[in-house]
């Protein structure tokens, strides 16, 4: 292997200027895989951004690496294309809730199905942004928008519940408030082999502006998140005094030393399990009743669809006795006249 | 072999195998034409099935068929009548006698003839008995209790020995055109190699239908067809689906680069990614996407990474692939769309043929995006244009449409097996490492050079918003924006100086030019050739396989005619392009929308009546 050269966040600044919104939360996110990339062991020339249409989609102008700018809803699907065809490359999709929650969907749901060996960021700010403001698949029910002026009347995915029902291998969630976490969970999104999907909460300050403040706010995030983490216990609250219990069913939040819970009761998060029950009332934890978890709810290791395609090719090379286009067209059945 | 009767030798032969879907007719049919092709004769194949697997058993719109040409003669195409039908029941007669040649030869199962399958078939007479046969040499076989009393002691269940029957009939053909039996035998042994029981059972009943033939005494005349001497060299019998893949594989070895198809399963293309999905010992790469839009895109991605990359399609795939076909085009990247048109609009006729998307191809997407259209012409010349539509992608940077459609996919013909040294090169622009890469510089052709991802310091953004000119940019400029859209059509343009001159047959001017484009080359061609050879009219022909750009030699061709009459299975797409590209010249139409190829007794016809008008 040759020798990676020692990166730094410049590298991977582009020549174009930026042209988000004052105060827009994709900035953070932006500077967060700036911060990410140089850590990650991968070489500048194998970097690829791949994205479909959106404020979101205009990152991989932004990041000095190869990149694609697609269509609406289709990065998933070039990306494919991308990593199968060079499967050295580590291949980042950066997408939006309405280009990977709603014109996207298919190929959202089919690529973590697959796990191909992908990063996958997704921007959730509840809202289409770039046209200027009607309500996506994650909008809240009943919320007031361009195109819903007297409320949604939908109900809206949480892409983690979709994720887990395509049997998705890695679901993480971040806030983008927190470049420090942010950064950590891309990190973990780069090491794991397999479609490695983060949602963003994200801030769309113009059209949508505090739509994640329950959550991220400074005052009251410390009791609406919980930092989940693998093999650690899930507490949460200003002095982790608060954890996570399940019963029957359900996960409960509970105060330790109160109605008789003690540590003991609290639940141990295993990010790494095969069975993703656990991950899937994780990734729907909502409020008021519990806390939204952040970090890395899933992390399962399995094969991933490229390593199998590789696989199978030199099987068969292995096997066969065509082995190029003038074995082929001469063999079966043929005729000399 | 009998001595009773007399032995003719024909020129040309077409044999019609008709029966339900299930019956064999189109393993029949293959299995007759791979004869035909061993002892030397050209020949085409066409089947024609109904779009259900299994429609209703004995019912006409569940009768399946597969047509077979052959001849000591050329054969061009998959032929008009029948000189034989084969009808395993009174749906498959029903719905094939009207294609049958007046005094041809009808062979029927006999058996098949009852109250219960003329119910079946909602028919109200039976056509053995009420005079609709009177004119035709007809062969009742009893098929259905020769072949149960034949295989009687073999403890198979009759289900299994019924779907013997086809073997009964080829066995009796094998006579009818003298035939070596042995040769259809290993056929079904090499068929059923792992069911040696089931290849006893076939080879029993082949036997078995020789030998009633032999005995009855309706055959009083058996035919021989000689090797075509106008052919030497290897051949295989190719489908146009199984060329086209080929000629794909083929292109990639040439160039050297990696191959990669992202499709979606599609009637009449999906052959093609099954035939590539075979191919993993080569290195082929194959993707089966969710849908058709991931199709195309997982190719433009795979493109972008500097594999060769194809996607296949038919015409409402190619419908959903237009947006996307305007982000290849405008990030100018190669890319080899195929497109095997069937009847449209919507769902249309997926199992028929018609040449109905070309407008689509042309002008079905968003902004000025031009990109090449090619045809091929014949199921063997599918290799060669499959290898041309990615040559001419991989030079020019730039994706390419090359149509074929349900009559060249999967019908079939004789294919001379190249040598693969005398394929042409294929030369891809590469950015070497750190070369001061700036994406949208142009050469002479205005090619851009390709860049890809894993080279170090060639760094650089594509995508579908417009790019500034040389640097790849975003850019609004309006100027910038002329400049690119008039380069992207430039580039294009620039492409038919690499074309081979448009070949005209027959007379280099006169009367008449007859015009056709793509897959009827074969009918066109003999339709003319009959009609010229009687004809003191000064007649040419010629074939586009080259429809945009245009050749450049169009014009020059066109102007040596008093008349040009455009032949296409639509009604009058590409004289509508001729129209639009060259507006000089007046053009005449001859179309047919029944969703079914020409008929040379109809283009003759039509030749006839123009010329007889002058």
């Amino acid at each position: 292997m040759t020798e990676i050269k020692q990166y730094t966040r410049k590298d991977f600044v582009s020549d174009q200027e930026v042209k988000w919104c004052a105060g827009c939360g994709d900035f953070s996110i932006l500077a967060s895989i700036q911060n990410t990339l140089p850590e990650i062991g991968v070489k500048k020339e194998n970097l690829v951004f791949v994205s479909g249409i959106g404020c979101s989609s205009r990152f991989p102008y932004y990041v000095d690496t190869y990149g694609f700018h697609g269509i609406h809803g289709r990065a998933a699907a070039i990306a494919s294309g991308v990593k199968l065809a060079n499967p050295e490359l580590s291949v980042w999709i950066m997408s939006g809730d309405g280009d990977s929650m709603a014109i996207g969907g298919n190929h959202f749901i089919h690529i973590l199905r697959r796990n191909l060996d992908v990063n996958y960021i997704l921007f959730n700010n509840q809202i289409y942004g770039l046209t200027k403001g009607q309500y996506s698949p994650t909008t809240p029910l009943g919320q007031k928008t361009k195109t819903s002026p007297f409320g949604t009347i939908e109900h809206p995915f949480k892409p983690g519940e979709l994720a887990m029902g395509a049997e998705g291998t890695f679901f993480a969630r971040a806030v983008d408030t927190n470049p420090k976490e942010m950064k950590e969970i891309f990190i973990e999104a780069a090491k794991h082999k397999g479609a490695s999907l983060v949602e963003v909460l994200q801030n769309c300050v113009i059209f949508n502006n505090n739509t994640h403040k329950e959550i991220t706010d400074k005052v009251t995030r410390a009791d609406n998140q919980i930092y989940i983490k693998h093999g650690e216990k899930m507490l949460f609250g200003k002095d982790k005094e608060k954890g996570l219990v399940l019963e029957g069913l359900k996960i409960k939040s509970v105060t330790i030393g109160e109605d008789g819970y003690t540590m003991d009761d609290i639940l141990v998060h295993d990010a790494k399990a095969e069975d993703n029950t656990m991950a899937f009332l994780l990734a729907r934890m909502s409020l008021p009743e519990l806390p939204v978890a952040v970090g890395v709810i899933r992390a399962y290791k399995t094969h991933t669809y490229n390593d199998l395609m590789e696989l199978q090719i030199s099987d068969v090379q292995g096997k066969s006795k065509i082995k190029n286009m003038t074995d082929l067209i001469n063999s079966g059945n043929t005729f000399e006249l | 072999m009998a001595t009773n009767n007399k032995k003719i030798e024909v020129e040309r032969i077409v044999i019609k195998f008709a029966g339900d879907s299930g019956d064999g007719m189109q393993l029949s049919g293959t299995q007759f034409s791979d004869v035909a092709a061993i002892l030397g004769n050209d020949l085409a194949t066409f089947p024609d099935f109904p779009s259900e697997i299994r429609a209703p058993q004995g019912t006409i719109a569940g009768v399946s068929g597969f047509q077979v040409h052959i001849g000591h003669a050329d054969i061009n195409t998959s032929g008009d009548m029948a000189d034989v039908l084969v009808a395993l029941n009174p749906a498959a007669l029903e719905y094939n006698l009207k294609h049958v040649k007046p005094g041809g030869t009808i062979v029927l199962d006999s058996d098949s003839f009852n109250a219960k399958a003329f119910k079946k078939a909602k028919l109200t007479t039976n056509r053995l008995e009420d005079g609709s046969l009177d004119g035709f040499i007809v062969v009742e076989a009893p098929v259905t209790t020769q072949c149960r009393l034949t295989l009687k002691e073999t403890g198979l269940d009759s289900k299994t020995i019924d779907k013997t029957r086809n073997q009964f009939i080829t066995g009796l053909l094998a006579y009818m055109f003298n035939r070596d039996i042995k040769l259809s035998e290993d056929f079904i042994t090499s068929k059923f190699a792992k069911k040696p029981s089931i290849a006893d059972a076939n080879i029993k009943i082949l036997r078995a239908g020789y030998n009633f033939a032999d005995t009855i005494e309706v055959l009083s005349t058996t035919y021989i067809v000689l090797p075509n001497e106008n052919k030497s060299g290897k051949y295989r019998n190719i489908m146009g689906n199984t060329a086209t893949a080929w000629g794909l594989m083929a292109a990639a070895e040439k160039s050297g680069l990696n191959f990669f198809l992202g499709s979606y399963p599609i009637t009449p293309a999906t052959e093609i990614l099954a035939e590539l999905s075979k191919h993993k010992s080569l290195n082929i790469k194959t993707f089966q996407a969710e849908d058709e839009i991931a199709g195309i895109n997982s190719a433009i991605g795979a493109a972008y990474a500097g594999n060769l990359a194809v996607t296949t399609t038919s015409g409402p795939g190619l419908s959903l692939k237009s947006e996307a076909l305007g982000l290849a085009c405008i990030t100018e990247l190669p890319l080899v769309i195929v497109n095997v048109m069937r009847g449209g609009p919507s769902t249309g006729l997926p199992t028929k043929t018609e040449q109905t998307d070309l407008l689509q191809s042309l002008w079905g997407r968003n902004g000025e995006a031009p990109i090449p259209v090619i045809a091929a012409s014949s199921p063997a010349d599918c290799f060669d244009y499959a290898y041309a539509a990615t040559k001419m992608a991989v030079e020019h940077m730039t994706p390419v449409i090359l149509h074929t459609d349900s009559y060249l996919g999967n019908g079939s013909g004789l294919w001379k097996i190249p040598n693969m040294d005398d394929m042409p090169s294929i030369t891809p622009k590469i950015a070497k490492a750190n070369a001061d890469y700036l994406p949208f510089e142009r050469d002479e052709n205005f090619v851009r050079t390709w860049a890809w991802p894993g080279t170090e310091g060639n760094e650089h953004r594509v995508g579908g918003l417009e790019k500034l000119d040389g640097k790849g940019s975003v850019s609004h400029d309006p100027e910038n924006h002329a400049l690119m859209t008039t380069l992207r059509a430039a580039k294009i343009d620039k492409i038919a100086d690499s074309y081979p001159a448009q070949h005209v047959y027959g007379d280099q001017e006169g009367d008449l030019l007859i015009v056709g484009w793509g897959s009827s080359h074969g009918v066109l061609y003999d339709a003319f050739s009959e009609v010229k050879e009687n004809s003191d009219a000064k007649i040419g022909f010629t074939n586009f396989n080259y429809i945009f750009p245009l050749p450049n030699d169009t014009a020059d061709i066109f102007k040596k005619y008093k008349r040009i009459l455009v032949c296409e299975l639509n009604s009058g797409q590409f004289a509508n392009h001729l129209r639009y590209s060259l507006p000089e010249f007046d053009y005449e139409k001859y179309n047919k929308i029944e969703a079914q190829p020409f008929m040379v007794s109809e283009l003759k016809d039509k030749f006839n009546e123009i010329l007889e008008a002058k």
